[in-house]
């Protein structure tokens, strides 16, 4: 590897992880598209903050921009409010208006200005390590690198200082009010952490993508954990993948890199959103599947308990009487054998001694219509589930 | 009652969403040590009293009182449970966390909880029923289980006031009576109790005062002197008969 790849893969990497935070709280607001809001509308601030320093990398330009993502919320939030229009249209009409504004003021001054409508949408990674921080004759790396990084250092100091109130306000916002934090400070707040760091990748991935570096990451940590801390270490290390897979994947396809790291972050939420064991959407059928056939089983020992006549209770019979398929009626009479929850003597079916204890127990909590404690019985009496 | 002391003292309160008031000029005077129910119909603002004294919701005028305070000087004292629709049940994080919440006006800001706070947290579940349950993700619990959890974040708050918007909405009959067995042991104990409650069979059982609301004040006192056909004609608009056991 060369010293310039090696660059590269950091300064990806160092965006991926900065956008990843406040992607994870921007999701769990519900508000995922306010960042794609701020991506466009950020670039008359650009633009403008491009004329005035002539460096894309200046802080000043950096901060410029920012306000402008700030001010995009404030402005869906202020239309919002009015209550004339809902929320996703007023997205929908400030970021159109506040992009075209830039792109104007790009194609009017593009000839002595080195900025251009491409490497707005889709940035321009290769070239980053071009342009270097030199102090006097040192060179101390390329001025992306810098830039991104203090970005994500501000971030991650701003998330451990304050992760106590950002979750309490993300969950709660009346509780968050009524001790005393306020919520409103909360939401700016992070609203002006996520326009800087959308602005500082945004050099690095373009306006488009870097939507996608905020939201995939935590979208796809969501579907794999039930705690906080867990989805922002998950997200941060899934951006960090993206990154560097995504940077070899763009070298050996000849391809952008941007485009490259936003494809594998898409094809993991997939696989994730797939194959995830809780929520996925495969785990998801089969326990559906697992559930009706336990349901079934439920059915069916009831009616053990409740018929004392051999003849309901005949193996053959069995079908007429609860109205079921052959193979449906075997599959669960094999489950009720392999718990020992049934003996079957001459083709007659009796409920064994555990499987009249647990008839029991279950009729009592389906009088008391208490679904969850039938879950609990099913663990404690079945050796093999459905 | 004359000379006890006022928990809530609340003068010509009126609230307006977008100018069109939802409460109006209400003067409301609640004793320290009761277990009151807010009673009215849908819209009556009953919600929107709780939150306009806890200064979540900014009243047009008037002004509220918590032991001769402001709102923001007694903020330690208070603790409410709001109403279990208002928060996203999917977030990720487990019971225990969200009880613990409960703990963070004490800390302020920046500083975080330790052992001290995680104690009380379990504490708190405990006395609810919930313990077994700490670490279970708190979309995995019922709807009476969410109702125990915010009950017991308002229990580790350790407050001289509890309000509580609908704690009874959607629980089953286990978590009611757990539910008002805890309440009536906080007002024995000496608390105060606001409760925003849908119910009126179960008022004189549950509640020893009562504030009957309809965007003014209708009357408020204690149950067995006010708690009649007479004051629920008048907040609910239709001649209206409860079966009040003798």
């Amino acid at each position: 590897m060369s010293n310039a790849q090696i660059e590269i893969q950091l300064i990806a990497a160092l965006a991926a992880m900065a956008c990843a935070i406040p992607g994870v709280f921007l999701v769990l607001r519900k508000m995922a598209m306010i960042s794609d809001a701020i991506s466009h509308s950020i670039l008359p601030g650009l633009v403008v903050g491009f004329f005035i320093t002539q460096d894309l990398n200046s802080p000043w330009l950096i901060l410029l921009a920012a306000v402008t993502g700030v001010l995009t919320v404030v402005l869906v939030e202020f239309i919002q409010k009015t209550r004339l229009v809902k929320e996703d249209t007023a997205i929908g009409l400030v970021f159109p208006a506040l992009f075209s504004v830039g792109v104007i003021l790009i194609a009017q001054n593009a000839n002595d200005v080195h900025l251009d409508i491409d490497a707005v949408l889709l940035g321009e990674l290769a070239f980053a390590p071009f342009d270097r921080l030199l102090v006097g004759d040192i060179d101390l790396g390329p001025k992306s690198l810098w830039v991104i990084g203090c970005i994500l250092f501000m971030s991650l100091s701003l998330l451990i200082l304050f992760f106590k109130e950002l979750k309490m306000s993300t969950f709660d916002k009346g509780l968050a009010t009524s001790l005393g934090f306020s919520p409103l400070l909360i939401h700016y707040g992070l609203m002006s952490v996520s326009s800087v760091t959308i602005v500082g990748a945004f050099d690095a991935v373009g306006a488009v993508l870097v939507v996608a570096l905020i939201i995939a990451p935590a979208a796809t940590a969501y579907l794999l954990t039930n705690s906080l801390k867990k989805m922002l270490i998950l997200s941060l290390l899934f951006g960090v993948f993206s990154a560097l897979v995504g940077y070899w994947l763009a070298h050996w396809l000849d391809a952008s890199i941007a485009g490259s790291m936003t494809s594998v972050l898409g094809i993991l939420f997939l696989l994730v959103f797939m194959f995830a064991p809780r929520q996925g959407v495969i785990s998801a059928i089969f326990k559906e599947k697992q559930q009706r056939k336990e349901v079934s089983l439920l059915i069916f020992l009831l009616h053990l308990q409740n018929h004392e006549d051999p003849l309901e209770r005949h193996i053959n019979h069995l079908q007429e009487h609860i109205n079921w398929h052959r193979i449906q009626a075997k599959t669960v009479v094999d489950l009720a054998k392999k718990n020992n929850l049934i003996e079957i003597e001459n083709q007659v079916i009796n409920l064994s001694d555990k499987g009249l204890q647990f008839t029991e127990e279950a009729l009592k909590y389906i009088t008391t219509n208490k679904p969850t404690a039938i879950e609990d019985l099913k663990n404690k009496f079945f050796l093999f589930r459905g | 009652m004359r000379n006890e002391k006022l928990a809530i003292k609340i003068d010509d309160l009126t609230v307006a969403y977008d100018y069109k008031p939802v409460l109006w000029d209400i003067d409301l005077k609640i004793p320290e040590g009761v277990l009151m129910a807010i009673v009215g119909p849908n819209g009556a603002g009953k919600s929107t009293l709780i939150k306009a004294i806890l200064g979540i919701i900014k009243p047009i005028a008037g002004s509220v009182k918590i032991f001769g305070k402001p709102y923001k000087a007694q903020r330690a004292k208070v603790a409410y449970v709001p109403q279990k629709g208002t928060v996203d049940w999917d977030f990720p994080t487990t019971a225990l966390d969200v009880v613990m919440m409960g703990t963070y006006g004490s800390l302020g800001w920046i500083k975080r909880p330790g052992q001290a706070q995680r104690k009380s947290a379990l504490e708190a579940l405990e006395k609810v029923g919930m313990l077994a349950f700490k670490n279970r993700q708190i979309s995995q619990l019922s709807g009476g289980q969410q109702q125990r959890i915010f009950l017991a974040r308002a229990l580790v708050q350790n407050a001289s006031i509890y309000f509580m918007d609908e704690p009874f909405q959607g629980v089953d009959a286990t978590t009611e009576r757990a539910i008002i067995k805890i309440l009536k042991e906080l007002r024995d104990a000496g608390k105060t109790l606001i409760v925003v409650h849908h119910d009126l069979q179960t008022v004189p059982e549950y509640f020893n005062w009562v504030t009957f609301l309809n965007v003014k004040r209708i009357a408020s006192g204690p149950v067995k002197d006010i708690f009649n056909d007479d004051n629920l004609t008048k907040t609910y608009g239709i001649n209206y008969k409860v079966a009040i056991n003798p």
